[in-house]
């Protein structure tokens, strides 16, 4: 009796958390959907506002998601074979490096962003040019990915494997391709995954990196608050779930293990196996 | 099936000092017979691995140092140049291929046709007897059957010598009995250049034409198994192979006078005297060489292992009847074949 109403207790404690965290998301949603918000519910639901953003707004969208794949782009080429050389490196030259890696997430956006512009903010054709928020991104974003590729390298052991690729007769490029690549699969999607929904979301440093021309979502967001209905900007929430919440699923799908499942319903137990062996040829 | 293209294998003058300074080998010449299966015996550190390594192409020997194949001088070539199969420790199986994928990497990278590669792989399964494993994954099969494939995979690209490191290790002492029997009867079918790491010296017995005993990074003995065993060429070689028992004494005019009686030896010069466990007999009091007393008696099954306290320093180790019970602190007479007695 006394479990069944602590449990109840603790059911009721975490809905109401959920509640708590959830309403306000709930409600911009709804204020983005309303006609007045001011007035409530009462005043009627409307696609206006949303509409009304994606003509103003649809260049911020568009232009975010090739910055998040650009960035995405760059730290695939650079984050995993750094990751890669970081590992076999192994010294302490290498446990050095990974610290100073992290730096630009330690350090406020606000001041890496200052001090790009401080040095690169003359050069008006980079200073202009999405590319200069891009370079800022992925100096954000790059050590999340180098770190899951990391930690994933960490638990296989990649010098026996390439060994064993070599011993029958894969050179540098087939070992890192065939061997090397697909068994950090794994940290790759995670990375990419944090690599993508961090640029997407980037506030901070966008805020001071941008143009007129060159606005990202969330600096359209803050503009939006900042200056225009609160309906407006809460209808430009809403197009940001939309397009953040189905790439987050898609993600989350890529990157599930991989024969776990496959290994249950098929796998004998380990033991039993070994017992039935044939013992001689 | 590879019997023709068997090849010699020959290290001169390669020692090993890795970049912290220690010397992992002294400077080794070594000749391998080709078809022979060639056993490097030795405690952890002794330098076998290195050795196997060097051969494998995974390290390079010391400035002067020459790794032979054939006569042809491959000491600068990587081992993915050096076409030869190599079984690890822990399989180096590929996680992201099938069995069948793992069997075929080999054939893959020196891009052989689609039908003969699938051929080869089920030629391949075939030989190891693991057909019905091909499609599974490597998380999906288990311990014995990863060696296998291992096997298998190191195999399939015709290598022109095999180098195992310490393949039985991972796996339990059941399995390990089999598949040693296992891997016996292939090398024999093979007669395939073959070196075999191990620290398991009844690996070493039933698996090697001869056997390299290592320590330290020097070689301590090299020669045929029996060789090894009966005559055995220090006394590491004597302690690490084997059991043996020592006693310490001198020749006197009867024989060799020691602690607990006398043995039949007669040649003068000698301070110590050793022999095998399975060289000493339990007998009655008047024929019996040595008297001493039981201070451990260890039933293991087929027999019963006795230490018995002659008076030298260790205890000697004997081995008696598994039905015969020996009370611990009972005096026990022995006599030793004289065919057993040994001296360094």
């Amino acid at each position: 009796m006394f479990r069944k109403s602590l449990f109840v207790a603790q059911l009721c404690l975490t809905l109401l958390v959920c509640l708590f965290l959830i309403v306000p998301m709930l409600l911009s949603v709804l204020a983005g959907l309303t006609e007045n918000y001011f007035v409530g519910l009462s005043s009627g639901l409307t696609f206006r506002w949303v509409i009304q953003v994606w003509q103003d707004y649809s260049d911020t969208i568009f232009r975010s998601v090739w910055i998040a794949l650009a960035c995405l782009a760059v730290n695939l080429v650079l984050g995993v074979p750094a990751a890669y050389a970081l590992r076999r490196a192994n010294n302490r030259w290498a446990r050095a490096f990974e610290e100073l890696l992290v730096l630009p997430i330690a350090v406020p956006g606000l001041a890496t962003a200052l001090a790009l512009i401080a040095a690169y903010g003359g050069w008006s054709a980079l200073r202009t040019s999405w590319l200069f928020i891009l370079i800022g991104h992925v100096l954000f974003t790059l050590p999340f990915m180098v770190r899951s590729v990391l930690a994933v390298l960490g638990s296989i052991d990649l010098e026996t494997l390439e060994e064993g690729a070599a011993s029958l007769g894969a050179r540098f490029m087939q070992r890192f391709f065939h061997v090397v690549l697909p068994n950090c699969r794994e940290g790759i999607l995670t990375g990419a995954l944090m690599v993508l929904t961090l640029s997407m979301g980037e506030f901070n440093m966008t805020w001071l990196l941008h143009t007129p021309f060159t606005k990202t979502l969330p600096v359209g967001l803050a503009d939006a608050y900042a200056s225009l209905r609160l309906e407006i900007g809460s209808a430009y929430t809403l197009l940001f779930f939309l397009m953040i919440v189905p790439l987050l699923l898609a993600m989350q799908f890529l990157a599930r293990p991989r024969g776990k499942s496959r290994n249950a319903a098929t796998g004998k137990p380990e033991s039993q196996s070994i017992i039935k062996e044939p013992v001689t040829p | 099936m590879n019997s023709d293209r068997a090849i010699s294998i020959c290290l001169q003058g390669c020692s090993k000092t890795f970049l912290d300074g220690t010397r992992a080998l002294e400077p080794l010449n070594l000749e391998i017979v080709a078809g022979e299966t060639l056993v490097l015996l030795g405690p952890s550190g002794c330098g076998k691995t290195t050795t196997l390594r060097m051969i494998a192409g995974l390290e390079h020997p010391d400035a002067g140092g020459t790794v032979l194949f054939d006569g042809e001088d491959v000491t600068a070539l990587g081992i993915e140049e050096r076409n030869i199969g190599m079984v690890f420790q822990s399989y180096a199986l590929f996680p992201n291929m099938t069995v069948a994928e793992n069997v075929a990497y080999g054939l893959r990278i020196q891009k052989m046709r689609k039908p003969q590669m699938q051929e080869r792989v089920r030629e391949m399964l075939a030989m190891m007897r693991i057909e019905a494993l091909a499609e599974r994954r490597i998380d999906q099969i288990s311990g014995g059957q990863r060696q296998r494939v291992a096997l298998a995979r190191a195999l399939a690209v015709r290598p022109r010598a095999l180098l195992l490191d310490e393949p039985l290790t991972a796996l339990d002492a059941q399995l390990r009995d089999v598949l040693r029997v296992e891997i016996s009867q292939l090398l024999h079918d093979l007669k395939m250049t073959t070196v075999y790491v191990t620290h398991d010296q009844a690996e070493a017995m039933a698996l090697g034409d001869r056997i390299m005993v290592m320590s330290h990074g020097r070689v301590e003995q090299l020669g045929a198994p029996r060789e090894i065993y009966h005559q055995p060429a220090s006394a590491f070689v004597a302690g690490f192979v084997g059991s043996m028992n020592r006693l310490r004494g001198r020749v006197g005019t009867d024989g060799f006078d020691c602690a607990g009686g006398r043995l039949s030896w007669h040649t003068p010069g000698v301070e110590e005297i050793l022999f095998r466990p399975e060289d000493v007999r339990i007998v009655e009091a008047p024929v019996a060489d040595l008297t001493g007393r039981v201070t451990a008696s260890v039933f293991l099954g087929e027999r019963t292992q006795l230490l018995v306290d002659v008076g030298d320093a260790a205890p000697l180790v004997v081995f008696a009847d598994a039905r015969k019970a020996h009370r611990v602190g009972e005096t026990l007479h022995m006599q030793v074949d004289p065919c057993g007695l040994l001296t360094l």
